[in-house]
């Protein structure tokens, strides 16, 4: 009896320790395995550089090299600076800052009176506002086209900001982060005599900054990346948006690919830092909607 | 004896007075603070929406003058026009295989980062860089890719994979379209799922674990019910956002070749600006529009069959 248990005392350690390397083992194994998923998933990021530091020649070259062999940096200057692309980049920035901008106070304003004023019709607007949530904005692009141009309006600044900057979805996800403030907090200001907006910039929005950075990061990444209002609404290099533009030099005929890919890679930069530098905020934010899917 | 009641009387009848002052002062300011939005939700929102109704029942082609012809355009959708059934056909394809695709493969690498003892933030990060960057950049870059001769060609040859090129064959080059759109919008809802399981409590999983559940049915049984309204939440949203593809469509491959992938969204365009038929392009937004809010009905309808909320 206490032979047959001896031999099972001391196997049980080593075969724990041979689990546990099997686990280290599996464990690496998955991480690898992950990040060779990773990296093919990123090839597309390579390929644009890599295509973009090359000789046209070289980039309709059959088969296609990996590496250029001569790295043309340079590309980048020479698409920035003698192609329109630093003007597009400049448009680019225009728009989605002014579409931004007006989408924060805008929001900012209808969501403190949805979250705090009592009016009549208040509930009977809300769900107005949420009802569009579901309207395909191309089906929007057709009339707001007719009025923009009754307006006079195609080919500018504001053509392209104002009919993008009325979301209801600002003022609806504001709305719910100023209906978790404490009423309190503003109760004894208001006895004080201090008016609404005066409450609503100093206490209101100073604790509402992370939902109001989240409203902001994703509104300027959306018209960052914004292509179906430009390519209505603007007719020429002079107000065109990144996205835009490069979609002119591609079906333009004899457009050199490396300064495509060039203008490619500048128009992902924003986009590409803030989802580096801003990832727990965006995951934090994401989650917010996992949050909202789930209630 | 008069006197004291109607004292109180007064009194009692102050108060609501009051409050009816302050109420209509309190809806003053907030008509004030709603102006701004209201003003801009009216004239790009609720404007635009009855205005596209409107144009829809008339032949406005921009120059002429728009005069009402009625459900015209919407017979010509079903009866006439060839071109609509394909168009509805390639929409209904495209969002039936992407949608089923980006779930499956979002919840695939959101369950694989959760599996992860280290790194889950750079995953993360690595899957959801193009998410951030405009379509239209991702297009072009793919469509790089995809050129005659070009690096998929070479890859399919090096495997010695008789596959011809994507965007030249009719029956493959919904295929291209769909790879670029699962590229550049999966990451979206693999951080939404992932999240959604970073929120399982881990004591669950535990009590299976010690109960001799295996990870197949952990996920199964446990982890995919508590996540489900996450779930349906992003199978929501990415059918809505499928059924209007467009930008990968106008770069990569023009609704070519012939029209093998031209979708609801491009047809909109190009009846819209291509051909300026303000009215016929508006019949087929409106179409969209219902498709959308029928299959947006039918999930809900259909979620009780698989989503668990915990009440």
């Amino acid at each position: 009896m206490t032979a047959d248990a001896l031999p099972t005392a001391a196997a049980r350690p080593r075969r724990k320790q041979k689990n546990s390397r099997l686990r280290l083992f599996l464990d690496i194994l998955n991480h690898g395995a992950l990040t060779l998923v990773a990296l093919v998933f990123l090839f597309p990021f390579f390929w644009m550089v890599s295509n973009a530091v090359r000789s046209d020649a070289e980039v309709l070259a059959v088969p296609p090299r990996l590496l250029p062999t001569e790295w043309q940096w340079q590309n980048f200057a020479e698409a920035w600076l003698h192609l329109p692309f630093g003007r597009f980049f400049f448009n680019s920035a225009i728009v989605a800052g002014g579409v931004t901008a007006i989408t924060i106070v805008v929001s900012a304003l209808a969501a403190y009176a949805f979250a705090r004023l009592r009016f009549p019709g208040r509930d009977s607007i809300f769900v107005a506002y949420l009802g569009t949530l579901m309207i395909p904005q191309v089906m929007l692009v057709i009339p707001l086209f007719l009025i923009v141009n009754q307006l006079g309006w195609v080919n500018t600044y504001q053509g392209m900001i104002l009919p993008m900057a009325f979301s209801s979805f600002g003022a609806f996800l504001l709305r719910q982060f100023f209906l978790s403030i404490p009423r309190e907090l503003e109760e004894a200001a208001l006895i004080d005599g201090a008016s609404r907006l005066r409450i609503l910039v100093s206490i209101i929005i100073p604790l509402s900054l992370p939902a109001i950075g989240l409203l902001a990061l994703f509104t300027f990444i959306g018209q960052w990346n914004n292509f179906l209002w430009p390519l209505v609404v603007v007719n020429g290099m002079d107000y065109a948006t990144l996205p835009l533009g490069l979609s002119m030099f591609q079906t333009e005929q004899g457009t050199s690919w490396n300064y495509i890919m060039a203008g490619a890679a500048l128009s992902m930069l924003p986009g590409l830092v803030l989802a580096v530098v801003l990832q727990q905020v965006i995951y934090k934010g994401i989650t917010v909607g996992a949050g909202f899917g789930g209630r | 004896m008069t006197e004291t009641v109607s004292t109180p009387q007064a009194t009692m009848a102050a108060p609501p007075r009051r409050r009816n002052r302050m109420g209509a002062q309190e809806a003053r300011m907030a008509f004030i603070f709603l102006l701004p939005s209201l003003l801009g939700f009216i004239a790009f929102m609720l404007f635009p929406i009855v205005a596209s109704l409107a144009i829809s029942f008339t032949n406005w082609q921009l120059i002429s003058a728009p005069s009402f012809i009625g459900f015209a355009n919407y017979q010509r959708l079903f009866t006439l026009d060839p071109a609509f059934f394909t168009v509805l056909g390639n929409t209904l394809f495209f969002t039936a295989e992407y949608l089923v695709l980006n779930i499956v493969v979002s919840l695939g690498l959101a369950v694989w980062i959760s599996s992860l003892k280290r790194g889950h933030r750079w995953f993360r990060v690595i899957f959801f860089l193009p998410t951030f960057t405009p379509s239209i950049a991702a297009s072009v870059v793919w469509l790089l890719i995809f050129t005659p001769g070009g690096f998929m060609d070479t890859v399919f040859q090096t495997l010695s994979l008789q596959v011809p090129n994507l965007l030249l064959d009719p029956k493959l080059a919904m295929q291209a379209v769909i790879i670029v759109t699962l590229w550049a919008n999966v990451g979206y809802n693999m951080v939404l799922f992932n999240a959604a399981l970073d929120l399982v409590p881990q004591s669950y999983l535990e009590a299976a674990k010690i109960d001799g559940a295996n990870a197949w049915d952990r996920f199964w049984k446990i982890r995919l019910p508590l996540i489900s309204p996450t779930v349906f939440f992003g199978t929501v949203m990415t059918a809505i956002t499928s059924l209007q593809v467009f930008d990968q469509i106008y770069v990569v491959t023009r609704g070519g070749p012939g029209s093998a992938t031209a979708t609801l969204g491009f047809a909109i365009y190009q009846n819209g600006f291509g051909n300026y038929q303000m009215g016929y392009a508006s019949a087929l937004a409106w179409v969209m529009f219902l498709i959308i809010m029928a299959l947006t009905a039918l999930q809900f309808w259909l979620q009780r069959k698989w989503v668990h909320y915990d009440s």
